[in-house]
């Protein structure tokens, strides 16, 4: 195996405050600390597998009260509360024995969103003792880390960690005398955006084209396999061994009532200081992007912000004061999804920002369904010719006319994903569009988004 | 309406009617590479899980996925050739044609975009002589593909050399001192 990468990851992480009670330090414990790989230093400086060590006394339904007691909900993007999810899984009867698997999700594609690398990066036993837990809680039979192609440094870095913790006896049979038997195995992906959707990931993970399934069943029924199966992001498998350590109750105080914990907030685009930061739910967006990283970088007022990786509606100005959690972010129009968010300044020009992120969709859509695959195209044509000076003032209400009959018809919501910047784009930049059709030039004068060199 | 002013809309481009994937010299696995995709199957539940390793470790051996490579992975799997053929043609990070010794994958998406990711492009393209989708450069040294999120939105603009991110925000001085690197020998070349 190649040597582990040691080069320090260039994000961002900290700010004033940080590690704070008021902004507790949760999950990039060990961050910029390029030797927290190690199971020894995890264990002697970040209480590391201690939470493993409680969990595995406790029954296993009592782990997954304990999560659910914390209220935390997925942070791949729906939001979906964990412990909740984590109850779906059959139990075993006298008369059914049920093979269950436990996958995490690490293909992180959307754009705007860099949260999981950092996990990955700094602090990967803490992901492997989330898993370890988590698989302790549904009595899973193996557990997959999904990690998309590109990562092959983070997956060596991972499985060296595995098996640091396989050595250590964490993993493997009989783990620390309960009689249980489990293994963690890491899958490496190929380049699929699409492979971020569950029932795609569970095809891959099966050797096969990343294609959603339909729904129902659901992997809690059959999933990887053919068997019941959860499916949970990086950063929620991450937040389990401080919950089980802090108290479902303790860590459900942090955030918002019906939005508890932290999560991780990636800012890019046009700040002083893009990186990551983690904060509780709730954390107003204009704090995170003015205070934490730095405000503009252009020294141009901030026209949209896009606050849950590109996916999510766009905000401009009379949102900028949105807190961060998933109800209100979804009460104003948007979704917090991955929490990548995507700052643009005035200079912008949205319908070049937007034709590249529905070229995105166009490309990354696997092609099942006719909404997607020809939606997506067909806006990417419109907004092709729009920036080319050869738009019609009536493709603005063909391109509304278009969302409506791509979303909420396909089987995943990439169709969906792909609306919610068109349409949130057309609303709020109208008259940029209009411009752009009338007078074939762009109305706002920053540098080309678009490079004048092949697309794919 | 005739668009003929339009510059070509690219994206999504399917092979051209009567167009072959290109052949790679080599035609079979080495027997390191077999024992390893079948540790792999006896890892899995099922041996179909082994598909997506085995055409990353075909790339490795063969250069490229070429239809040799495919067809190998079927054999040593055990799979029908149009499973492999399916799923190597459904995922970009399999490259159907060969690439340079050192690939260079640029993102465009939006963060990177905002950063000066298309110029960046340019640059590249510039600098070692290809555009993307057109093969290595003569000497065999540069190739350069237009890539989506890496996830390095953080530090935009994103290039990956090969298996390696350099995403330390990217301008020419750093693009040219990259270049440096892999002519010095500093960067596992491709498939090593």
């Amino acid at each position: 195996m190649a040597a582990i990468r040691t080069k320090p990851d260039p994000q961002i992480y900290t700010f004033p405050g940080f590690g704070t009670d008021k902004y507790p330090n949760l999950m990039l414990r060990g961050a910029g600390d390029l030797d927290n790989w190690h199971l020894k230093v995890y264990e002697q400086k970040h209480e590391g597998y201690v939470a493993m060590k409680a969990a595995l006394k406790m029954e296993p339904v009592a782990v997954t009260e304990e999560v659910k007691a914390s209220g935390i909900r997925g942070r791949g993007g729906a939001g979906f509360p964990c412990g909740l999810k984590w109850s779906f899984m059959p139990k075993d009867t006298p008369e059914r024995k049920f093979t269950r698997y436990l996958v995490c999700n690490g293909d992180e594609g959307e754009p705007g969103t860099f949260k999981d690398r950092v996990i990955l990066e700094y602090n990967p036993h803490q992901l492997i003792e989330g898993m370890i837990i988590g698989g302790w809680a549904m009595q899973c039979k193996l557990g997959f880390v999904y990690i998309r192609g590109e990562f092959l440094w983070l997956i060596e870095k991972l499985e060296a960690a595995i098996q640091q913790a396989r050595d250590a006896g964490y993993l493997g049979k009989n783990i620390l005398g309960t009689g249980w038997d489990y293994d963690i195995l890491v899958y490496r992906g190929a380049g699929a955006y699409i492979c971020g959707e569950e029932t795609a990931l569970l095809n891959s993970l099966e050797g096969r084209r990343g294609e959603p399934r339909v729904k129902p069943p659901f992997p809690a029924a059959k999933g990887a396999f053919g068997q019941p199966t959860t499916v949970n992001n990086v950063e929620t498998l991450a937040a389990v061994p401080p919950i089980l350590r802090m108290g479902g109750a303790e860590y459900g105080k942090l955030g918002t009532p019906k939005n508890t914990g932290t999560r991780i907030y990636g800012v890019s685009g046009h700040v002083k200081r893009p990186g990551v930061f983690e904060l509780p739910l709730g954390t107003p967006m204009d704090f995170v992007v003015n205070e934490l990283a730095g405000g503009s970088s252009t020294g141009k007022k901030i026209k949209a912000i896009i606050p849950g990786g590109a996916s999510a509606p766009m905000f401009d100005e009379k949102d900028f004061d949105c807190p961060l959690d998933f109800d209100t972010v979804k009460a104003r129009g948007s979704m917090a999804g991955s929490g990548g968010l995507i700052v643009m300044d005035e200079d912008t020009c949205m319908v070049q920002a937007t034709l590249r992120l529905i070229r995105f969709y166009a490309h990354e859509s696997c092609g099942q369904c006719t909404p997607c695959r020809e939606g997506c195209n067909w806006m990417s044509k419109i907004l092709h010719r729009i920036e080319h000076g050869e738009g019609r003032m009536e493709d603005l209400d063909l391109l509304a006319s278009l969302t409506p009959r791509i979303g909420l018809r396909t089987l995943c919501p990439l169709g969906d994903a792909a609306c919610g910047p068109m349409d949130s784009a057309l609303q709020k930049f109208r008259h940029e569009f209009e411009h752009h059709i009338t007078h074939k030039t762009c109305y706002a004068q920053g540098s080309r988004l678009l490079s004048a060199v092949g697309a794919h | 309406m005739n668009h003929s002013s339009l510059p070509p809309d690219t994206a999504n481009e399917p092979l051209a009617p009567g167009q072959r994937l290109p052949e790679s010299e080599r035609r079979e696995f080495s027997p390191e590479a077999i024992a390893e995709i079948h540790a792999i199957m006896a890892r899995f539940p099922d041996k179909l899980a082994a598909t997506l390793p085995a055409l990353h470790i075909a790339q490795r051996e063969f250069g490229f996925v070429s239809l040799s490579a495919m067809k190998a992975v079927a054999q040593a799997i055990g799979t029908p050739e149009s499973h492999v053929f399916g799923v190597a043609t459904f995922y970009t990070m399999y490259q159907k044609a060969p690439v340079g010794k050192f690939h260079f994958s640029v993102c465009t998406n939006i963060s990177c975009a905002l950063r000066g990711a298309a110029q960046l492009l340019e640059k590249v393209c510039e600098k070692t002589g290809v555009k993307p989708g057109q093969g290595p450069s003569a000497d065999g040294m540069w190739s350069v593909e237009e890539v989506e999120c890496l996830a390095g939105c953080g530090s935009a603009p994103c290039v990956q050399v090969n298996h390696d991110v350099y995403d330390e925000f990217v301008d020419e001085q750093k693009l040219i001192e990259v270049m440096e690197a892999c002519k010095r020998g500093d960067y596992r070349p491709w498939a090593k």
